[in-house]
C-alpha cells in the first residue's frame, strides 16, 4: 500500500441502499495520480451506482470521500465539476446539431455587454481542442463528425484545467479499433499531465491495453483492486463472475443425443460491421446451443442478427434449410423463428395491452390482421401459458404493465412459444426472475427441446448455459471465439475460451 | 457553417427565383413601390413567423398565434374605444402577450402538456376571447395610430417603407441578436436539437421554456398591434389560421420542424415567399386565391421532403465517416 | 389514471372505496359532464328535453344533438384510430373541403348521384392514403405531414370549383337531400347510416386483428416490429380510415347546406375530433382505442354546442368553454399539477 496522501481520490467504505437492494456495501476505490483504472463488474454489480456517488449524481449513504487527502462532500454534479471531477457517458451527451464550438461553450459562453463574444468563444474552444490535440474545424455541426470524435469533443468539454479526476463511462462501446486507439492516445496524454483517469468497459482486450490498475465489483462489493500486469485474464473473468474455486456439479442429465435432428438454422458469414463480427452458427432441431459471452460481448446482436432486428451486412441465413431472402423480424416469423428480447420493457411488453393480447401477438402478426384468432382460442392459448408457465396475475384481461417483471418476462416468452416457432431465440430468458421461476423456465428449455424445438439462448449466467446447452457458443469482444459441446461444456472451459486470445 | 445556411441558401434561391419569374411576366414587381407594399403588407405574418421559429427550432409549436393576433386588435379598439390612452394600451397587449405565452411555457413544462395541445387551447380560449369582447369589427380612431400609419421612409426608386415594415425589420434585427448572440439563444437550439442532451449538459429547461413561449407570445401580440394598426380596426376573426401561414413562413424559411435547425432571417424569406406568390396571383387576375394555399401546400411538402433528406442523409454520413 | 382523493371521505371506508373504484373507471368523467350539462339544462331551458313528431319523423334538441353530432362523430373515431397509433390527422377539415367540391362539381357534371357518393368516398380514401403514405413511407411526424394536405385542401377545394367557372357552387341532389334531412321511418336517415358505420368499424377493428395491431404500433413501435407487425402499412391504413371516415363526414355536412364552400366548411373540425377524444379518455400517446368513448366525447361537445346556442348565448361562447374544458381535462391529467393543488391544500388545512 502506498502512501495515503498518494492519492487523488480515495472513497472508503462507501454504501447504498435503494429500497430492497444494497447497491454498495462498503466499497473502498482508491485512485492514484495520473493512473488509467479501469472499473469492472458485470451488470448490478454497482458500478454505475459507485461512479454517480463519485460525480454527485447520487449521495451515499456511509462512507467518506477523500480528494487529495481532503475529506469532500459532493452533492450536485456541477459541484464535481468544480472540485475538478469530469465525467463522459457512454452515449455522447452533446448536441449534434450545433457546432462544435457551441457544444464546446453551452451554458459558459464568453459574454460582453451581456452578448456572447463568438470570437472569444471560439478562441475557448480552439484551446479546448488544442488541448485534446483534435485537428477539426469548430464551426462544423458536431453531427457532421464521426462517433469518435463527437466522443473526444465530449471529453473536451469535460476538460477544464484543474481536472483532477475524469470518469469514462463505456467510451468505446460505439467505435471501432482505431477510433479506440485514437481516443486511447489521448487518454495517455492526459495520464501524463496527472489526471486520474477512470475507464469503465466491457471490452477486457482494452483492459489491458490502457488500463495501470484494475478494480472489480460484483454484487455491490469490491471483490478486488490489483495492477494490471498482476492480474491475468483468467484471474479477471473469475472475480467478475465470482464462485472461481468452486466446483460445480455434474451437468445435468438429459436426453439422448439422438434426438438432435436436422439443421433449423444456419447462419453463415453473417455480421455487420460495428455491430458483431461476421460468425458461423447452426442449431438444429431438438438441440440447446447456448451464447456464452460477458456484457457487451455482443451476445444480443449476435441474436438479433439471426432473428433480422439488426439488418446484417455480410452472410446468410437459412431457416429450416430455406433461405432467408429479406432479413426482417416478420420474415423470420413467417419461416419460424421466435425472438424473446432480453429488454423487455423497451422491445418486448406492450403495457397498455391486455396480458392476452400480448401473449398472442406474434401469432396474430404472424397469421395476418384478418384471420383474427377467435375469442376463444386466444382465451385458451392466454390461460394455457399462464398455466403452464405459472404467470402470476389475476386474469388474462389485466394490462400487462401492472404485472411484476418477472412475470412480463413469462408474457414476453409466452408470446414467442405460442407463436409455434421451429427455432426459438431466447435472449437472457432469466433476467429479473425469482429464484423458483428461474427453475421452471430452465425446465421448460429443455422440455421444448426434447418436444424438438431448435433453441439459442444467451446467456450472462454461465452455470444456467451450462446447465440447458448441448452446445457453446463463446463471445468475446463482438467476435465467436470458440464452440463448446458435450462433455467440454463446463464453466471453467466457458472461461478459458473468454480469456484466451 | 456552410451546412447551417443551405437551407437558408435555398430558401433564398426559391424566392429569387420567384422573384425573378415573376417579375419578367409583371415587370411591375421589380420596382421598389410593389417591394416596399410586399413588407408593408406582410409585415405581421413575418413578425408571427419570427416569434413562432424561436419555437419550432426549440422543438415546439405555437397554435395560438392567429388567435393572438385576433385578441390583440379586438382588445385595443375597444380600450381605445373606452377613452385609454392609446399608447398604454399598447404597452398593456404586449405585456398580455408575453405572459400569455409565458403560461403556455409553463404548463407546457410543468404539466408535461405536449405543446401542440396546449397552444390550441390558447387558439380557442383567446378566439373565444375575441367573440367575447366584441363580436362586430371596432374602429380604432386616434391621433397615434393615424401618426404610425404615416410613417414612412423613402426608398430609391419612388418606393418606401411603412413603419408597419420599419417595426418587422426592427424585430428582425432583435430576433437575431436574440438567437445568435444569447445564451438563452444556443440554449433554444440546444434544446430542439437533442433535449436529453440538453438535460444533461444543465441547461435550465423550465426557465427556457417559459422564455420560449413569451417570446413568440409577444412576437404575436406586435403583429397583431401592426395587423390592427395597418386596418384601424380590430376584428373578432382577425388572423384566423394565421398560424399555419406562420408556420409555413417559418418552414419556408429552412427552419425543420423537428426541431434543433433554422434560422430566424429564414422567416423573412419564408413570409416573402408567401407574399410574393399571393402577389403574382393576384397580379394575374385570371388565377384565384386557391393557387395561394395549393402553391403553399406545395412548397411545404417539397420542403419538408428535402429537409427529410437533409436530415437522413447527414446521420449517414456521420455514421459512414 | 382519473382518481381524486377526497379529503374527509376517509371514515366512510367502504364508501369511498367504491367510489374510487368507480372514479376509475375511464367513462366516468365524460358522463359526468354530460350530465351536469343536462342538469342544467334542467334547470334553464327544459324545453331542451321535449321529443316531438312532426312531418313524420321526431324532432326536438335531444334529437338536434344527435343530427348535428353525426359528421363531428365520423371525424372523431377515424382521428381515434389515427391517434391510436400514435399519431395526429389535421387535415380532416380540408378533406371535407374537398370532398364538398368534388360532389358539387360532379353533379354540375351530371353524374348519377349513387356514382357521386362511391367517388367523393374514394377522394377521402385517397386524401387519408396521401397522409398514410407521408408518415408510414416517409417518415415524416404526422403533425407536419398532416399540415400539408391541411394548407393545401382548401385551396384545392377552390380549384375544384374553378373546373366549372366557380359562379355558383351550390346544387340540387335528391339522394344528398335524403342523407342530410331524409328519414326512415321517424328515424333521421343519417342516423341509421351511421350505426351502419359505426358498426362497420368497430367490426373492422375489433372483429379483425387490426385494431389490436394499431394499439401495439402506437404503445411501444419497437416491440411491436419484433412482435412480427408490419408497422408501415397499419400506420398507412389508420390514415385511410381516417380519409374515409371524414370522406363520409364530408358528405354529410355538403349535403347539409348543398353547396360547396371550402373556405369555410368544417372550420376547427380537426380540434372538435382531438377534442372528443381527449374527452373519451384517449391519450394522444397513442396505444389505445376507445370506439364507444371517443362517441361519447362527441357526443358530450355536440350537447354542449347545442345546449349554448338553446341557451341564447351567441354560439361563439362555444370556443371560449371548449377551451376551458381541454385545460381543465389536460391540468387534471397532469401528475405535476395534481401534486401542486395537493400540496396547496394541505398546507391550507
Amino acid at each position: 500500500m502506498a502512501e495515503p496522501t498518494s492519492y487523488r481520490v480515495e472513497m472508503r467504505g462507501v454504501s447504498k441502499t435503494f429500497p430492497g437492494v444494497r447497491a454498495l456495501d462498503s466499497v473502498d476505490l482508491h485512485l492514484r495520480e495520473g493512473e488509467v483504472h479501469a472499473l469492472l463488474g458485470e451488470n448490478g454489480a454497482g458500478k454505475s451506482t459507485l461512479i454517480k456517488i463519485l460525480t454527485g449524481a447520487l449521495e451515499r449513504d456511509e462512507g467518506s470521500v477523500l480528494l487529495d487527502g481532503k475529506p469532500v462532500e459532493v452533492h450536485t454534479t456541477a459541484e464535481a465539476q468544480a472540485l475538478g471531477i469530469s465525467t463522459v457517458y457512454q452515449e455522447v451527451n452533446l448536441i449534434p446539431t450545433l457546432s462544435v464550438t457551441k457544444n464546446l461553450t453551452l451554458g459558459r459562453q464568453p459574454t460582453r455587454y451581456g452578448l456572447i463574444s463568438w470570437r472569444k468563444a471560439r478562441m475557448m474552444a480552439e484551446e479546448r481542442l488544442k488541448r485534446l490535440r483534435l485537428d477539426i474545424d469548430p464551426e462544423r455541426p458536431l453531427g457532421y463528425y464521426s462517433v469518435a470524435i463527437q466522443q473526444l469533443v465530449a471529453i473536451a468539454r469535460a476538460l477544464e484545467d484543474d481536472t483532477r479526476v475524469l470518469v469514462l463511462d463505456e467510451p468505446t462501446a460505439s467505435l471501432d479499433a482505431e477510433e479506440t486507439e485514437l481516443l486511447f492516445q489521448i487518454v495517455r496524454d492526459l495520464k501524463a499531465k496527472g489526471i486520474a483517469v477512470v475507464f469503465i468497459t466491457h471490452f477486457i482486450d482494452q483492459v489491458y491495453q490502457i488500463a495501470d490498475r484494475i478494480s472489480v465489483l460484483r454484487n455491490g462489493r469490491l471483490v478486488g483492486t490489483a495492477s494490471t500486469a498482476e492480474l491475468p485474464r483468467l484471474k479477471l473473468i473469475s472475480l467478475m463472475i465470482g464462485r472461481e474455486l468452486e466446483k460445480l456439479g455434474n451437468r445435468p442429465v438429459r436426453a439422448a443425443d439422438d434426438t438432435i435432428g436436422a439443421p433449423a438454422l444456419e447462419a453463415e458469414n453473417l455480421g455487420r460491421k460495428r455491430v458483431m463480427s461476421p460468425f458461423d452458427l447452426t442449431v438444429h432441431a431438438g438441440e440447446v446451443v447456448g451464447l456464452a459471452g460477458l456484457l457487451g460481448s455482443g451476445r444480443t446482436q449476435t441474436a438479433k442478427l439471426i432473428f433480422g432486428a439488426i439488418k446484417p451486412d455480410s452472410g446468410t441465413m437459412k431457416i429450416a434449410s430455406k433461405p432467408v431472402g429479406h432479413f426482417s423480424p416478420r420474415g423470420s416469423l413467417q419461416q419460424g423463428l421466435a425472438f424473446c428480447p432480453e429488454d423487455r420493457k423497451a422491445d418486448g411488453l406492450i403495457g397498455e395491452l391486455t396480458v392476452r393480447e400480448n401473449i398472442i401477438l406474434s401469432l396474430q402478426a404472424k397469421r395476418g390482421w384478418h384471420h383474427q384468432l377467435s375469442r376463444k382460442d386466444q382465451d385458451r392459448l392466454a390461460d394455457d401459458m399462464i398455466k403452464a408457465l405459472a404467470i402470476a396475475t389475476p386474469d388474462a384481461e389485466k394490462p400487462v404493465g401492472q404485472l411484476s417483471g418477472g412475470n412480463q418476462q413469462k408474457v414476453v416468452l409466452a408470446r414467442s412459444l405460442v407463436s409455434q416457432p421451429t427455432a426459438l431465440l431466447l435472449d437472457e430468458p432469466t433476467r429479473g426472475i425469482d429464484v423458483g421461476a428461474h427453475a421452471e423456465i430452465v425446465a421448460l428449455i429443455r422440455r421444448l427441446c426434447t418436444e424438438g424445438l431448435a433453441l439459442l439462448v444467451a446467456s450472462s449466467e454461465f452455470d444456467e448455459l451450462v446447465a440447458v446447452s448441448d452446445r457453446i457458443a463463446v463471445l468475446r469482444d463482438r467476435n465467436k471465439v470458440a464452440e463448446i459441446a458435450g462433455d467440454e461444456i463446463t464453466r471453467e472451459n466457458i472461461i478459458n475460451a473468454i480469456a484466451h486470445r | 457553417m456552410r451546412d447551417r445556411y443551405l437551407p437558408l441558401l435555398a430558401t433564398i434561391a426559391v424566392f429569387a427565383a420567384l422573384y425573378i419569374a415573376g417579375g419578367m411576366f409583371y415587370p411591375r414587381i421589380f420596382s421598389s413601390l410593389v417591394f416596399g407594399h410586399l413588407l408593408a403588407d406582410n409585415a405581421f405574418i413575418i413578425i408571427a413567423a419570427i416569434g413562432v421559429t424561436f419555437v419550432i427550432i426549440s422543438g415546439g409549436i405555437d397554435l395560438s398565434i392567429g388567435s393572438m393576433i385576433g385578441f390583440v386588435g379586438v382588445a385595443m379598439a375597444s380600450l381605445i374605444q373606452a377613452g385609454w390612452d392609446p399608447v398604454l394600451v399598447l404597452v398593456l397587449v404586449l405585456v398580455f402577450g408575453l405572459l400569455y405565452g409565458a403560461f403556455q411555457g409553463f404548463i407546457i413544462d410543468f404539466c408535461d402538456i405536449q405543446p401542440f395541445i396546449a397552444t390550441l387551447s390558447g387558439l380557442f380560449l383567446l378566439r373565444g376571447a375575441c367573440f367575447m369582447v366584441n363580436l362586430n369589427s371596432t374602429p380604432i380612431r386616434s391621433p397615434f395610430v393615424s401618426w404610425f400609419n404615416n410613417i414612412y421612409v423613402d426608398l430609391p426608386g419612388g418606393g418606401f417603407l411603412t413603419g408597419g415594415a420599419l417595426v418587422m425589420l426592427f424585430m428582425l434585427a432583435l430576433a437575431i441578436v436574440i438567437a445568435h448572440y444569447t445564451r438563452f439563444g444556443t440554449n433554444v437550439y440546444a434544446m430542439g436539437g437533442d433535449r436529453p442532451s440538453a438535460i444533461l449538459m444543465g441547461m435550465p429547461m423550465r426557465r427556457t421554456t417559459v422564455m420560449i413561449y413569451a417570446l413568440a407570445g409577444f412576437y404575436s401580440a406586435v403583429a397583431g398591434v401592426i395587423y390592427a394598426m395597418n386596418t384601424s380596426s380590430g376584428y373578432p376573426l382577425a388572423g384566423n389560421t394565421l398560424e399555419l401561414s406562420a408556420i409555413a413562413a417559418s418552414v419556408l424559411g429552412g427552419t425543420m420542424l423537428t426541431g434543433g435547425v433554422g434560422l430566424v432571417v429564414g422567416a423573412l424569406f419564408g413570409g416573402m415567399i408567401l407574399a410574393l406568390i399571393s402577389t403574382i396571383i393576384i397580379f394575374n387576375g385570371s388565377l384565384n386565391g386557391a393557387w395561394i394555399m395549393i402553391a403553399t401546400g406545395f412548397l411545404l411538402f417539397a420542403f419538408i421532403v428535402i429537409q427529410r433528406w437533409i436530415v437522413s442523409s447527414f446521420s449517414s454520413a456521420a455514421k459512414a465517416d | 389514471m382519473n382518481t381524486q382523493q377526497m379529503p374527509g371521505s376517509q371514515n366512510q371506508s367502504s364508501f369511498a372505496a367504491t367510489l374510487r373504484a368507480a372514479l376509475v373507471h375511464n367513462a366516468v368523467w365524460p358522463i359526468s359532464v354530460l350530465v351536469l350539462i343536462l342538469v342544467v339544462n334542467a334547470i334553464v331551458a327544459p324545453a331542451f328535453f321535449s321529443i316531438r313528431i312532426q312531418d313524420g319523423r321526431l324532432f326536438g334538441s335531444m334529437i338536434d344533438v344527435l343530427y348535428r353530432g353525426t359528421a363531428p362523430a365520423m371525424i372523431a373515431l377515424g382521428m381515434a384510430v389515427v391517434i391510436g397509433t400514435k399519431g395526429i390527422d389535421l387535415s380532416v377539415g380540408s378533406i371535407v373541403a374537398v370532398v364538398g367540391s368534388v360532389i358539387a362539381w360532379r353533379i354540375k357534371e351530371g353524374d348519377p348521384h349513387l356514382v357521386i357518393l362511391f367517388t367523393a368516398l374514394a377522394v377521402g380514401i385517397v386524401c387519408g392514403m396521401w397522409n398514410g403514405l407521408l408518415v408510414a413511407v416517409l417518415d415524416i411526424q404526422p403533425i407536419i405531414a398532416t399540415l400539408i394536405l391541411m394548407v393545401a385542401g382548401r385551396g384545392i377545394g377552390l380549384m375544384v370549383n374553378l373546373i366549372y367557372g366557380g359562379t355558383d357552387p351550390s346544387f340540387e341532389s335528391e339522394l344528398l337531400q335524403g342523407l342530410s334531412v331524409g328519414n326512415i321511418g321517424l328515424i333521421p336517415t343519417r342516423l341509421i347510416l351511421f350505426v351502419v358505420i359505426f358498426a362497420g368499424l368497430w367490426l373492422l377493428l375489433r372483429r379483425t386483428a387490426l385494431g389490436l395491431f394499431i394499439e401495439s404500433v402506437g404503445g411501444n413501435p419497437a416491440a411491436a416490429q419484433l412482435a412480427g407487425i408490419p408497422s408501415r402499412l397499419i400506420k398507412f391504413s389508420a390514415y385511410t380510415i381516417s380519409g374515409f371516415m371524414t370522406g363520409w363526414a364530408g358528405i354529410i355536412l355538403t349535403a347539409d347546406v348543398h353547396t360547396s364552400d371550402p373556405v369555410k366548411v368544417a372550420m376547427f373540425s380537426e380540434l372538435d375530433a382531438i377534442l372528443a377524444v381527449v374527452i373519451g379518455g384517449g391519450s394522444l400517446m397513442g396505444g389505445r382505442i376507445y370506439l364507444g368513448m371517443t362517441l361519447l366525447g362527441a357526443l358530450v361537445i355536440q350537447t354542449m354546442v347545442t345546449s349554448i346556442l338553446m341557451s341564447g348565448m351567441p354560439p361563439e361562447y362555444n370556443l371560449i368553454i371548449k377551451a376551458l374544458l381541454v385545460l381543465i381535462i389536460l391540468l387534471l391529467q397532469s401528475n405535476n399539477f395534481r401534486a401542486a393543488v395537493i400540496a396547496l391544500l394541505g398546507r391550507r388545512k
